[in-house]
């Protein structure tokens, strides 16, 4: 019988601990079927965060370093330096990257980094309990904004995607989502092209995916793939915002 | 080899290079931005490569990724910049990963001022991050003594898979003295077989992390670290005796302000008053042993620094109640001088013989 879906060798046999819905797994295992297919496994270097996907270094299936909360993309830097040659990527979730590690993410497209990021956009901290991201929605609630995020006081979430486009040196940003199976099947295309840009040495490469926290959203896994379609695309809109080959769109 | 007239943070530099180092992180700051600027022209020349970090907690967790990869590592920085760096340097320790910090002192807190300091001791040798934690610090005298040390520093970082720590001040970073480059004699060292440089499908991926949820593992991975610590302590102490035979005053004091020290016992020793000097070139592990070698003849230890009296703390721990302890010290980038040294001598001695 033809083998239609098998293990992708891009992840090792750990369990994840992800809560049940969450899309974290979803896209693990896109990335490890992404570097199994490009035949990079073997040269990859991955940089965990922190969040929920702090223990990704015990997921993915290459060698990984863990980092400090938002430092990845510095980590990744180093990582660079010394292996040109080699596949690097970091995983990071909205907290780490666009708060507290907002500098070193933009510094780090702005220098132009051949390296891939993976932005898991959930719109909140996962890990911490649900506080309010820089993501967090217009009225969305969060621990720490128990009324609903409220512009007048904690300003407007912010489009990292957008914003990073604005820096020459992010040659592919492009914003997926894992809500349905299209979507699925789109980011890991967007994914495949950032890491095959990186291959060819033409800079920094982001795919923002818009992601599920089930736990701290306090919904089901299926209402909140449908909060993600009916609140979160509006704001985020998804598509390419940069490519190489297409030139700025 | 022959001499070359250099300045100090050059020369951190040059003996960086010689030591095989072939990455530099760094950020902006006075008084060391001579090895930035160092780095940024010569790293090229020897295939390595110089980044200038968007921030210090960028630059050190740069060194993190390189170190991370098995490469020697090296960022330099003075003291607001060093306290930006401690939470790299907790995950470097907890990470077991080699690298070479040097902190070319200055004066603080806050915002301080540019001048020659020691006012980092604490920050360096009591584990400013979070954590359990102690690595190797070096306190050079000289520019020579600095040379020698950074050599050596990059061996004792892959030995003991830790980072180590240069400190000196911006005196030293600005002077200039000759300097000889001599080949430094290497420890034997393992293969990196920890480091990340792909699995090439060949064997399980290597982890670079500091992260034990279980905690039972992280105490086990700290009493892991102690072993190494202790193992340290025991090999690793180093520092020089002047003239402690005899001394009725033994003055403890490190790096430039040991200098000084130097030139107020001779005065002193003219004066016919016996003081000695214990000058700890390894702060942390704390040369404990070398006030043992204080004579009988001493009645005082007096602690000499640029601060308001850091080490001072380490030399009562080491005395443990044999001898009772003074201080004097300036601070805020005031060096002190011979005069003053020699006058608190003699305020201790109850005035000149
Ligand atoms: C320096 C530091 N500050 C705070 C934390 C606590 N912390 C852990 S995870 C996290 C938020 C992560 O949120 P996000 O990046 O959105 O990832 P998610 O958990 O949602 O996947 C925070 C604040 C930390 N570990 N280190
Ligand atoms: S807390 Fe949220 S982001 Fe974290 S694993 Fe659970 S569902 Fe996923």
């Amino acid at each position: 019988m033809a083998v239609v879906f098998k293990e992708t060798k891009g992840l090792t046999d750990a369990k994840t601990h992800y809560c049940p819905g969450c899309t974290h797994g979803i896209v693990h295992r896109l990335v490890g079927e992404v570097l199994e297919e490009l035949g990079v496994l073997g040269e990859a270097i991955g940089v965990a965060p922190v969040g929920c996907s702090v223990l990704a270094y015990k997921y993915f299936n290459c060698d990984v370093h863990q980092a400090a909360h938002g430092r990845a993309p510095a980590v990744a830097t180093g990582i660079r330096r010394v292996h040109p040659d080699k596949v690097v990527f970091t995983y990071q979730g909205d907290g780490d990257l666009a708060s507290i590690g907002a500098a070193e993410i933009v510094h780090a497209a702005a220098r132009g980094e051949k390296f891939t990021t993976i932005f898991i956009n959930n719109a909140i901290y996962g890990m911490t309990g649900g506080q309010m991201a820089p993501t967090t929605l217009v009225g969305q609630k969060a621990t720490t904004a128990p009324l609903g995020r409220d512009p007048k006081k904690v300003g407007m979430p912010m489009r990292v995607s957008e914003m990073l486009a604005t820096l020459d040196g992010a040659k592919f940003v492009e914003r997926c989502t894992v809500h349905n199976p299209a979507g699925v099947r789109k980011t890991k295309t967007a994914i495949k092209k950032a890491f095959e840009m990186q291959m060819r040495g033409e800079g920094f490469g982001i795919v923002e995916i818009l992601s599920t926290c089930p736990t701290n959203w306090g919904m089901t896994p299926v209402d909140s793939l449908k909060w993600l379609e009916e609140n979160m695309i509006p704001y985020y809109p998804l598509g390419n915002i940069r490519t190489p080959e297409g030139g700025d769109k | 080899m022959s001499k070359v007239l250099m300045k100090g943070n050059e020369a951190v530099g040059a003996a960086a290079i010689k030591a095989g180092c072939k990455y530099f992180f760094g950020y902006p700051i006075t008084p060391q931005n001579e090895i930035p600027e160092y780095m940024s022209k010569k790293l090229p020349e020897v295939g390595g490569e110089f980044v200038q970090a968007e921030s210090e907690v960028a630059a050190i967790n740069m060194v993190y990724g390189a170190a991370g990869c098995g490469a020697r590592v090296m960022t330099s920085s003075s003291s607001p910049g060093m306290a930006l760096k401690q939470e790299g340097i907790s995950y470097l320790v907890g990470a077991e990963l080699p690298a070479v910090l040097v902190n070319m002192m200055r004066g603080g807190p806050g915002l301080g001022g540019i001048q020659p300091a020691q006012s980092d001791y604490f920050m360096s040798v009591k584990g400013g991050g979070n954590g359990d934690y102690f690595m190797p610090v070096y306190a050079p005298a000289s520019i020579q003594e600095t040379v020698d040390l950074i050599q050596e520093a990059f061996d004792v970082a892959d030995q003991y898979r830790t980072p180590v720590m240069v400190i000196a001040d911006g005196m030293i970073g600005q002077m200039m003295e000759p300097v000889e480059f001599k080949d430094v004699t290497h420890r034997k060292l393992e293969e990196k077989t920890w480091a990340t440089d792909g699995t090439k499908e060949e064997r399980k991926p290597n982890v670079i992390n500091s992260l034990f949820l279980d905690a039972q593992d992280l105490e086990d991975h700290i009493l892991k670290l102690e072993e190494k610590y202790n193992l340290m302590a025991e090999n690793e102490c180093r520092w020089e005796e002047y003239k402690l035979e005899g001394a009725e005053i033994v003055i403890a004091a490190y790096g430039t302000t040991a200098r000084i020290v130097k030139n107020a016992i001779d005065i002193l020793e003219k004066d016919g008053i016996k003081v000695g000097l214990i000058r700890p070139i390894t702060l942390w592990p704390f040369p404990d042993k070398a006030f043992d070698h204080i004579d009988s003849t001493t009645k005082t230890v007096l602690t000499v620094e640029m601060s308001r009296g850091q080490m001072i703390e380490d030399v009562r721990l080491a005395l443990n109640g044999k001898l009772p302890t003074a201080f004097y010290g300036r601070t805020g980038g005031v060096i002190p001088t011979p005069a003053g040294v020699v006058e608190a001598v003699k305020k201790l001695v109850g005035g000149a013989k």
